[in-house]
């Protein structure tokens, strides 16, 4: 979870609620992180999936992209990303991935339409490059305002929607994958119906002075508890999500990510994003690698970087890879070649030097529960 | 009866010519929760330092690094069933491995408990 990193750590406006708290913290993408709170992983990860947790994730960078002059932000960011942003009615949200000229992916990002501008969220090891990104591409063409200083709470759990239309009773007929701008605790918000876990949930960004008291109204619910990153890598891992800089890089492609299903129809054809050109030739031809489930037998935990064989012939590599508490199991997910890459076909993850039998599964590995009204 | 620890944050308990292995109530801490652990195999030839037991928590592997050579007389098996012992009783259910020491001098480098607990403190 932790990566190495120059200079002091920064630090995100909940700091102090997570050490009253009791957080362990590391270092994360340059900030002092909450990796766990005393109850442990395994305990966070089980009440996310069964009542609501409550996650700081106030490193991501978030960053607002207004038309210049009546032009189209969203046209303007099509020319970064292969998504339908375009077609984004006010209020709607997508997922979606900035390219680079050989298909490989930069970063993946959510982009939720206002109306009048578009809201991005991005990771947060790649908000400073990917704001390089876009200054050097988008500013002719928008107004590109970094607002790293915000807050970013995801409240996660099939009780979130109830913990916080408490506080805003408008969340809870909100459908997955919008946004609207909503006012608590006093302060202007926005929201999504979103998250990282494949349960539902919500994504909140606030005012920097206001993350900590909105992050103590959420946490006095009933419902919510405070979840770290440990639990936010082994919640997304069972839900089959990617996590940058591991699962996707430079060096993948959306098409051998599984992430077709992010490109717009229209998009695929007309092309206008980087590496169009190889993405569509993916598209028609096959990949020549696609990510896939995998399934260890017994409980060995194949993790990032053990590699995939088939009769003894490797094939691809871990590249993520955990228990899954949810299933009282290991699983992983990782890359291997598009002929052996059927679901059921049999494979063996090198564990420490030991082969241990898999198979090639589907992901989700726990069934996502998105609320879609 | 006497408790030694290695600075890898193993401890061994020696009782007459066996020792008792585990990892310390830090380490655990450290760890955090612990969902798998591979034992050593009753019989094999373990010399000190030596890599014998692996403990997975969810987020880590931690390789266990013998403290003493020997032979290991038994695995805890109970520990394939409940991890989590580690954790909730890391100096006593979650003991690791037992090993008939080959070498008594091989506890001569390691800290009491005294020592240990400095040793730990100096971590911060």
């Amino acid at each position: 979870m932790s990566e190495p990193t120059a200079g002091p750590l920064e630090r995100t406006p909940l700091h102090a609620l997570h050490q009253e708290l009791g957080a362990r913290l590391v270092p994360f993408a340059g900030y002092e992180m909450p990796v766990q709170y005393p109850t442990g992983i395994l305990a966070e990860h089980a009440w996310t999936r069964t009542s609501a947790g409550l996650f700081d994730v106030s490193h991501m960078g978030q960053v607002r992209l207004t038309g210049k002059d009546g032009q189209s932000a969203a046209k303007a960011l099509e020319t970064l990303v292969p998504g339908d942003i375009a077609g984004l009615q006010p209020g709607q949200q997508r997922y979606t991935q900035f390219t680079n000229d050989t298909g490989g992916i930069l970063d993946d990002l959510m982009v939720t339409s206002t109306g009048d501008h578009l809201l991005l969220v991005v990771n947060a090891a790649c908000k400073d490059a990917d704001l390089a990104h876009l200054q050097k591409h988008l500013s002719a063409r928008c107004e590109i305002e970094p607002m790293f200083a915000r807050g970013l709470l995801a409240l996660q759990g099939p009780q979130a929607a109830q913990a916080l239309a408490r506080l805003v009773p408008s969340v809870a007929t909100m459908k997955f994958m919008t946004g609207a701008f909503v006012t608590i605790d006093g302060a202007q918000c926005y929201v999504t119906r979103s998250g990282y876990t494949g349960g539902d949930g919500f994504e909140i960004s606030t005012p920097a002075d206001k993350a900590d008291p909105i992050a103590r109204l959420l946490l006095a619910q009933p419902e919510v508890k405070p979840i770290g990153l440990g639990a936010r890598d082994s919640l997304r891992l069972e839900a089959g999500l990617c996590l940058y800089g591991h699962d996707i890089d430079t060096t993948t492609t959306p098409i051998e990510a599984v992430l077709l299903w992010s490109i717009g129809k229209e998009r695929r054809v007309v092309g206008g994003f980087p590496g169009a050109s190889v993405i569509q030739r993916q598209i028609a031809e096959g990949a020549p690698r696609r990510r896939v489930g995998l399934l260890p037998e017994g409980k060995a935990i194949a993790r990032e970087g053990a590699e995939i064989a088939v009769d003894g012939r490797i094939v691809g590599k871990v590249t993520s890879g955990g228990f899954a508490p949810t299933l009282g199991r290991a699983v992983a997910m990782g890359y291997v070649e598009k002929p052996v890459s059927a679901n059921g076909t049999k494979v063996e993850l090198v564990v420490r030097g030991k082969p241990v039998p898999a198979e090639i599964v589907p992901m989700p590995f726990v069934k996502h529960a998105y609320y879609r009204g | 009866m006497s408790i030694k620890y290695s600075n890898e944050h193993e401890w061994i308990r020696v009782e007459g010519d066996v020792g008792t292995v585990g990892i310390s109530q830090y380490a655990q801490e450290q760890l955090g929760d612990v969902v798998f652990v591979d034992v050593p195999q009753a019989g094999r030839t373990i010399a000190k330092g030596e890599s014998v037991a692996v403990v997975e928590s969810v987020k880590a592997a931690s390789d266990i690094y013998a403290p003493a050579g020997g032979e290991v007389i038994e695995g805890n098996a109970a520990l394939a069933d409940a991890p989590g012992d580690i954790n909730a009783d890391p100096m006593g259910k979650g003991w690791i491995f037992k090993v008939k020491l080959g070498n008594p001098a091989d506890l001569d480098g390691l800290m009491d408990q005294a020592a240990y607990d400095e040793f730990v403190k100096s971590l911060g």
